[in-house]
């Protein structure tokens, strides 16, 4: 208790070489642990996006450009595929359910997505979570939109508000289906993943902004197509759809229609396991992830080593003290715990600091990086990463203790009860 | 077991180097005021390092209060100086971290015998009640940095009192003070060590306060490791 008492009192005596080691300490353990977080969060927001769909279908190319543009939002599509073709394995016996997507546009920097009521009948998230919506009705007209919530709120997007959809994807796109406004019909839910920043229109929607766009560029002055001539086409044909998503009717029949999709031959097309295929992703990533934790580790082992050379540094000051020490009585064991005992405080103290910065940060960085990159990155209480961390930090600063605490041990036998130089 | 200290053919020296200290004899009554004196070099500091039990003799007997020395563990040694010994240095005395009280009351903190000593009273009475005797009573709660060196000499000196150890070792602790302020602090001090009945082990190269002594020891005569 006495040594507590001395050691405490000593590092608030050299307050601010104590607030220096402690605040290195805490950014670099808040780095350590806010990239696991991150690392974590964003495993867990990758797959809560997505549940229950047991393929996704689209043009050949990389199965994770696949998933990303489809599920993601990120990246963009190559190919699409024909409608027959879609059709044709909506069809199938051993599918259930099928949602197309249409994509390629964009408004205001936030993915178009041309879909039917198919998306809100059967896309699930986070554990089977259904779409719901917080204000309207589902897109059914041509010209009707759904927005995600935060397009909506980050728009400030009512009911009734019209909006004109950008040819590409971008945040300014300077072609733009601005012949063709969309009339804001209904807001979803917010669901914390992707579908909270798209924004959704029917697919023959898509189509009719396309309209004298068949050849890929927009049409010659004069010949734009305005909303009122397609309202007035009446029935509007569907050509095409980027990707779909199935749901199979028995689960185990899923690797067999995979096969058979990517064995097409009417056209070339993929099917991809959305679990599968973000596994591919991870362990692609995976690398980085390992590089980037050691770094963090050599981070904290930067931050105890300051610590050490701190601790270290002033221990020829405090010889006097030492000697003082050994005076009244103090054994020295007694002085080698009183050098132990401050390290494992700034360990711990710039531990416990660490921790509660990235809590910080977390919460004022959890609305923007879900602006900016899409990622809800939760906050949870510290779980046994995060302990295990903090022990180890505190463990680590223990251990180091032990070099500042062996040198005055051995000053102060030397020492005795005068300071020799 | 009415000797205070009692050395019997001590040697001692730092590691392989040469002797420091080689003392026949040296024997002092319980209760004796010594004044032990010599030039800088002659192992004044050393042989009060060999009997507050922090360096230990390579040959020969050291008992102080009745204990052997060698006897007792390293350990021992220490609980042994935190329950028995008093001790002021020359200068640099007290923790800078800790209060004026809080230096006082180190020794009875350390060790729970000299804590049992204290006849009842808490450790922060006895230690204003030996401040206000050495009257520095108004100091109690001043960071040490601010005290004069004469005041701080005064705060080790009840740092070394407190719980009433048998034996105050004082190594050159005046040597700082001016001849008035010299004075005046032995007079507190053998007045502190007399209501205690300490024995008081002083020592100085400066032979002017040796007058005030009942006895007084010229280490060069006893120790013939000086040449």
């Amino acid at each position: 208790m006495l040594v507590f008492d001395l050691a405490l009192k000593s590092l608030r005596n050299r307050a601010f070489s104590t607030s220096l080691t402690v605040g290195s300490i805490a950014l670099s353990v808040a780095l350590l642990i806010g990239v696991e977080n991150v690392r974590v969060g964003m495993r867990e927001s990758f797959s809560n996006t997505i549940s229950q769909t047991d393929l996704i279908v689209g043009a050949k190319g990389g199965t994770i450009q696949l998933l990303l543009y489809s599920v993601f939002g990120m990246g963009s599509p190559t190919n699409n595929l024909t409608w027959d073709t879609y059709r044709e394995w909506a069809e199938h016996p051993a599918v259930e359910w099928t949602i197309p997507y249409g994509l390629g546009d964009s408004h205001r920097g936030f993915r178009v997505i041309g879909t039917n009521e198919d998306f809100y009948r059967h896309y699930r998230y986070r554990g089977g979570q259904a779409i719901a919506l917080a204000e309207g009705r589902p897109g059914s007209g041509v010209f009707d939109v759904t927005l995600g919530a935060d397009v909506a709120s980050e728009l400030g997007y009512g009911l009734g508000d019209e909006v004109a959809v950008t040819h590409g994807i971008g945040e300014v796109g300077f072609l733009n289906h601005d012949q063709m406004p969309f009339t804001v019909v209904g807001i979803l839910d917010k669901t914390f993943t992707p579908v909270d920043r798209a924004v959704y229109v029917t697919l023959e929607g898509i189509e009719a902004i396309h309209f004298g766009w068949e050849d890929g560029a927009p049409p010659m002055p004069g010949e734009e197509q305005t909303r009122e001539a397609v309202l007035a086409m009446g029935e509007i044909e569907i050509t095409q759809v980027t990707s779909f998503f199935v749901g199979a009717t028995n689960r185990r029949d899923v690797l067999r229609l995979q096969r058979e999709v990517n064995d097409y031959e009417g056209e070339p097309m993929m099917a991809v396991i959305p679990g599968l295929a973000l596994n591919e992703m991870w362990q692609g990533i995976g690398y980085a992830e390992t590089g980037l934790r050691v770094v963090t580790i050599f981070v904290v082992l930067v931050g105890l080593l300051g610590m050490l050379v701190s601790l270290y540094t002033s221990l020829n000051e405090r010889r006097r003290e030492m000697a003082i020490l050994r005076a009244v009585g103090a054994g020295p064991n007694r002085i080698v715990s009183l050098l132990v005992l401050e390290s494992v405080c700034l360990a711990a103290a710039g531990a416990i600091g660490g921790l509660a910065l990235v809590y910080v940060l977390l919460s004022a960085g959890q609305p923007i990086v879900e602006a900016q990159v899409g990622l809800f990155i939760p906050i949870r209480p510290p779980g046994s990463i995060e302990l295990l961390f903090l022990g180890a930090v505190v463990t680590a600063g223990f251990l180091m203790g032990f070099v500042p605490a062996l040198k005055a041990y051995r000053t102060a036998l030397h020492d005795g009860l005068a300071v020799r130089v | 077991m009415s000797l205070a200290i009692d050395i019997r053919r001590l040697r001692f020296r730092y590691g392989g180097g040469p002797w420091v200290l080689d003392i026949p004899e040296l024997t002092l009554e319980r209760g004796e005021r010594a004044f032990l004196f010599g030039p800088s070099g002659s192992g004044k500091t050393t042989l009060l390092g060999v009997l507050a039990g922090v360096l230990e003799a390579n040959e020969g007997e050291v008992t102080v209060l009745g204990e052997d020395l060698a006897s007792l563990s390293s350990a021992q040694r220490d609980a042994f100086r935190a329950q028995h010994i008093g001790y002021v240095f020359q200068m640099f005395n007290l923790i800078p971290y800790l209060s004026v009280l809080d230096n006082i009351a180190l020794p009875a903190r350390m060790d729970p015998a000299r804590r049992a000593r204290l006849d009842g009273a808490g450790v922060k009475e006895t230690a204003a009640l030996l401040a206000d005797h050495l009257q520095i009573g108004d100091l109690l709660k001043k960071p040490v940095t601010e005290l004069s060196v004469g005041q701080q000499q005064r705060v080790a000196a009840c740092r070394a009192l407190i719980g009433a150890p048998e034996l105050i070792v004082a190594d050159e602790p005046t040597s700082s003070l001016d001849f008035d302020r010299r004075e005046a602090f032995l007079e507190l001090l053998f007045q502190e060590c007399e209501r205690a009945g300490a024995t008081l082990v002083f020592v100085s190269h400066d032979r002017t306060l040796e007058g005030m002594f009942s006895r007084r020891i010229s280490l060069p005569d006893v120790n013939k490791a000086v040449l």
